[in-house]
Order: C-alpha cells, then structure tokens, then sequence
C-alpha cells in the first residue's frame, strides 16, 4: 500500500517537472512574439529618426515653421504640408461627429434588431473599403459634385465667409474634408455606440421615472458616455490624419495655405505618396522621411489620448 | 420633486417633446445618411467597371494605351504574392503575441504588449512603406514583392492580435480548468482546447487583416513598387492591385479608368464577401456562446 503510494507519487512529479519545462517554453516563446511587437514598434521609430537625420541637422526645429518646399533648391519646410493634414482632418470630423452620434443613438437606444444588425453591418462594409476606392470615387464622382453644384452654392449662401469662397476646381480642402468624413464614421460611430451600451440601463429608467422624454434620457447617457465619444473621435482624427490615398487622389497635391476650402492644398501623407519614389536626391529623401516623423508623432500623440480616454471611460461604466 | 415639477409645465413639455421629436429623427436621418455613400459608391463601382470584367482581364498583362483588351493578371498575382508574404509573417506573430496577451493576461509586459498594439494600429500605413523601405529596399537597392509584403505583415499584426485576445478571452474559464483538471498541461489546454474553442473568431481576425491589407495602397508604392509584366522573382518590383488602380486612376486615358473601375470592382467584392464570411462565422460564435 505504502509502495504503491510512493510509485504514484514520483510519477505525478515527473509530469509536473515535464510539464513545467513545456508550459515554460510554451509561454516564453509568446511572449518573445508580443515583445516582438514593441520591438517593432520601437524599431520603426529608431529607423525614421536615423534616416531623417540629413534633413534635421539642415533645418532643425525650422523644418515645421517654414512653408517653402522645393525640391529642385533644396529648400524643405512642411508647414504647407501640415496645414492640409490639420484643416482635412478638423473638416471631416466637424462633418462625420454629428453624424456618428446620430448613427451611435440610432443604433444603441434607437434601432429594432434586424434594422441594429443589418446597419451596423453596412457601416463595417463602409470601413473595410481600401482607400483607394474612395480616391477614386472622389475624383470622378464627388469632385465634380462640389465643383458643380456643392462650391457654387456654398459660395452664393456663405461666401462672406473667406473658407467658401474662391475658385472652384472641386479638389481641394473641403473635399478631402468631406472623403475623409465619410472614412472615419464608422469608427467614430462603431466605439461611441459601444461606449453608449455600457452606461447602465437603469439610468435611462430612472430618466423615464422622472419624466424625461426619450431624447432627454439618451442626453443623459451621452453625457456620461461623453469621454469615450471624445476618445472614439480622436481616434477618428488620427486615422484622417494618417490617410493617404484617398487625400492623395482629391486635395489637389498644391503646396500653398490659402485661406478657402476650396483652393487646393497638400497633406503630410500626400507629399510622401507622391514624391518618395522618384525623391531627387539623399537630402529630398530625408525631409520626407522627416515628414513621416512629424506624421508618426502626431498621430501617436492622438491615438494615446484616444486610448486613455476610451479605457477610462469603459473601464469604469463596466466595474460599476 | 423634479418630475413634479416637469409635468406640471405643460408649455414647456410641449417644448420637450418637439425637441424629442427632432433629436431622434436627426439621428435616423445621419443613419440613413451613412449608408447613402455606401451604396453609391458600390454601385457606382460596379457600374463602371462591371463592363471591363471579362476573362482577358484576369489572364492576360497589361495592354499599352490604344490597344484593346489586355487584363492586369500580373497585378492580382503580384497582389496575391505580397499579401501571401505579408500573412506568412504577419499571421504567426499576431496570433502568438495575442495567445500571451489573453493567456498571461495579469502581467506588466502583457498590458504593455496591448497599448504597443493599439499603437501599432494607429500608425499610418505609408509610415509603415517608409520604415519597409528603409529596412529592405534601401539594403537589397530595389523594389520587391518582399518588402511589400514586409510592410503588410506589419499592418496585419495589430488586427490579428487583437482578434485573437478578444477571442480567448471569451473562452469560458471552466472549459480552462476541466481541461487542467485532467492532467492536461497548461501549454496543450491553450493550443488545443482553448485556441480550437475560438477558432472561429480568430479566423475572422485573419479573414479581416487579410482584406485589409488587400486593399492597401500606400505602404506598396514605394516598396513593391509596381510592374506593367510579370515580376520576374518576389525580389523584383511587383505590380499589385491596388497600386495598379491608383496609377490607372489617375493617367488621363478613359480605357485606363475603365480598367480600374474593373479593379476597384474586384477589391469591393472581395471586402463584401469577407465582410459576409466574417459576419456568419462571428453570428454562429455568438449563438454558441448564449
């Protein structure tokens, strides 16, 4: 009896040790994969810092302020550049935020099952088009649109206002604006309907319970729901700034800062898309490259705020 | 107290119940409104390119501009090549990474592993082109099917990763402890009891990176370049679907457009069928799990 004890003993420990080694392999090699990642991630930076060196001992801080891009002089500044990524982006987000609460409100509070499931299907269509899809469609369907019917009236409605007025060539700030609004609804509309759904039902009861009409109820829960939508809109304006293609294809490629949403302009992403391949020499190449650093940061400095503020929110809604 | 009082004003309710009214059919109009450029632009699509889609375009190389017919095979080839490349290492590193994250979930690196990957996600894709550039171009001196497929796997990673923890995680914890239970270690219980349970969604995952990155432009333009024939090996400049219709798009010839459209058309039924795939097997996951 004792014996047998004893037998049974040492082979449970064997598996344990056999085991343990295994499970150990097993989760460091995991881990080496996630690592990999921030190894990546870390890399990427390094490379841009190193290969836009030329460009920033040229220019120094200098290189955001000016607005002079020409190649042939070997003259880089990419405020121009900065200007167009700034005013697409703020233009789309002023366009797809309203639309994207509408849409988060419909869905969650509003919408009966199959509508909820058919629409937000077509809204996850909507985000899986490649960019170059809606490039395209801007360049022969939305910009002439804006040229010929949206600019002119715009123009003859709010044309004391300086954005909507001067001449209408259909490519330019307002339409990638517009391009772009279309790109970020159905992230900006997807996470706030997902923040909306976890405030509490029990809220929106004791609204009713007071009297609250329906949209004074849904009011409540945007409030509460108010820093995750701020985060599903940053997110929103990190992937606009970001863009290529799409931009690339209907802002126009001109570098200026003109004052109307009508002029063409010219965008961070664009000028790198356009001119990286053929770049004329080692200093060119690397003020492209330090535009894509200008573009990593901000980017990464959105995206961070975005992801605090959408932890934050979920997290507490859902500990309660 | 307060409800009392909000009855009670009738000239005010009135009020409230007209802005009622308007919030909540603004809210249907904006998602009507979303789905305007959706169909639109899936019908414009097809429209245009629908008459270009014949068995030339799928089998034969481009045409020079004035010459009927011709297809972009090299291009949906060279496509399938960058993307195959892009899988083949995007693919194992974010299911890996993503198995630590879920699995190992109460360690410091784990939650470090999730904010990189959200980072990840962020960054625009060209970046991701100049960082292929640099890394592979720059070193072998040319464009290639490689590099491309370097630049896509990155863009993969964060998708994967994120599909597969989510995944994992929605595998009930009992199923975890009945297994180890059993004498079954731990490594084999995630591979082959965990991983099996979410099989599905984590092929959603896949599917998803995979039509992403299909669609991807930017990051090629500058690493796989492009090619009017067949590249000649994956370490020469590859024509690929998307870069083939951006430089279509915009040349001044209508026989160009024409065949973009028919590209264009191409990569939105691939997104649609994804997208459908993707939705049934996450439906029948959810039927499972309630």
């Amino acid at each position: 009896m004792y014996l047998f004890r004893k037998k049974e003993n040492i082979e449970l420990k064997e598996i344990k040790s056999k085991t343990h080694i295994t499970d150990l392999l097993f989760e460091k090699t995991t881990l080496l994969f996630a690592l990999l990642i921030i190894f990546l991630v870390f890399w990427i930076i390094y490379e841009m810092y190193k290969d836009s060196e030329a460009s920033r001992q040229m220019f120094g801080w200098g290189f955001i302020t000016s607005p002079e891009w020409e190649p042939v002089k070997e003259k880089f500044g990419a405020l121009t550049f900065v200007y167009g990524t700034v005013v697409s982006s703020l233009i789309a987000l002023a366009i797809a935020l309203p639309v994207s609460l509408g849409i988060a409100v419909f869905l969650s509070e509003l919408a009966p099952q199959i509508i909820k499931t058919t629409l937000s299907f077509l809204i996850e269509i909507l985000a899986a088009i490649p960019s170059i899809v809606f490039g395209f469609w801007g360049i022969f369907v939305l910009a002439p649109f804006m040229r010929n019917v949206v600019q002119p009236f715009l123009e003859s409605a709010l044309g004391f206002i300086p954005f909507f007025s001067g001449t209408k060539i259909g490519f330019g700030l307002l339409t990638s604006g517009i391009v772009l609004a279309i790109m970020i609804i159905p992230i900006i509309s997807s996470i706030s309907r997902d923040v909306l759904k976890t405030i509490p039902q029990a809220q929106r009861e004791a609204a009713y319970a007071l009297g609250a009409t329906r949209w004074e109820a849904i009011k409540m829960a945007l409030l509460n729901a108010k820093s995750g939508i701020l985060g599903a809109t940053v997110l929103g304006l990190g992937r606009a700034v970001g863009e290529t293609m799409a931009v690339t294809m209907v802002i126009g490629n001109r570098a200026q800062i003109k004052l109307s949403w009508f002029e063409p302009a010219y965008s961070m992403a664009s000028v790198i898309a356009n001119e990286f391949a053929e770049a004329s020499g080692k200093l060119h190449l690397s003020a492209l490259i330090e535009v894509g650093l200008v573009l990593f940061a901000v980017t990464f400095v959105i995206n961070s705020m975005a992801r605090l503020l959408i932890y934050s929110t979920t997290k507490k809604m859902t500990v309660k | 107290m307060e409800a009392a009082e909000l009855l009670g004003n009738s000239g005010n309710l009135k009020r409230r119940k007209v802005i009622n009214i308007i919030m909540l059919t603004l809210s249907v109009i904006s998602a009507l409104a979303a789905i305007i450029p959706l169909v639109y632009i899936f019908f414009y699509t097809a429209a245009a390119g629908i008459s270009s889609i014949n068995l030339d375009f799928f089998t034969e190389l481009p045409k020079p501009v004035g010459e009927p017919g011709g297809g972009i095979a090299n291009a949906i080839i060279g496509s399938i090549e960058i993307v195959g490349i892009g899988a083949a290492f995007g693919i194992p590193v974010g299911l890996l990474a993503g198995i630590y994250v879920a699995e190992y979930s109460k360690t410091m690196v784990a939650n470090l592993v999730k904010f990189v990957t959200d980072v990840l996600s962020g960054i625009p894709s060209i970046i991701v082109g100049i960082f292929a550039y640099g890394v592979i171009v720059l070193q072998s001196k040319n464009f290639s099917a490689f590099a491309g497929g370097f630049a896509l796997g990155i863009l993969m990673i964060p998708t994967v990763t994120r599909m597969t923890e989510e995944m994992l995680k929605l595998v009930p914890l009992s199923l975890r402890e009945a297994s180890l239970a059993l004498g079954i270690p731990r490594w084999k219980t995630t591979l082959r009891i965990v991983l099996r349970t979410a099989s599905g969604g984590i092929i959603t995952g896949i599917l998803l990176a995979i039509a992403r990155a299909a669609g991807e432009t930017a990051p090629l333009l500058f690493t796989s370049f492009g090619n009017s024939f067949w590249a000649e090996s994956l370490d020469s400049p590859t024509a690929s679907l998307p870069v083939q219709i951006f430089n279509y798009a915009i040349s001044p010839y209508e026989e160009w457009h024409n065949k973009a459209w028919a590209g264009a058309f191409v990569l939105i039924t691939l997104v649609f069928v994804i997208s459908l795939i993707v939705r049934i097997i996450t439906k029948n996951k959810f039927h499972q799990s309630v």
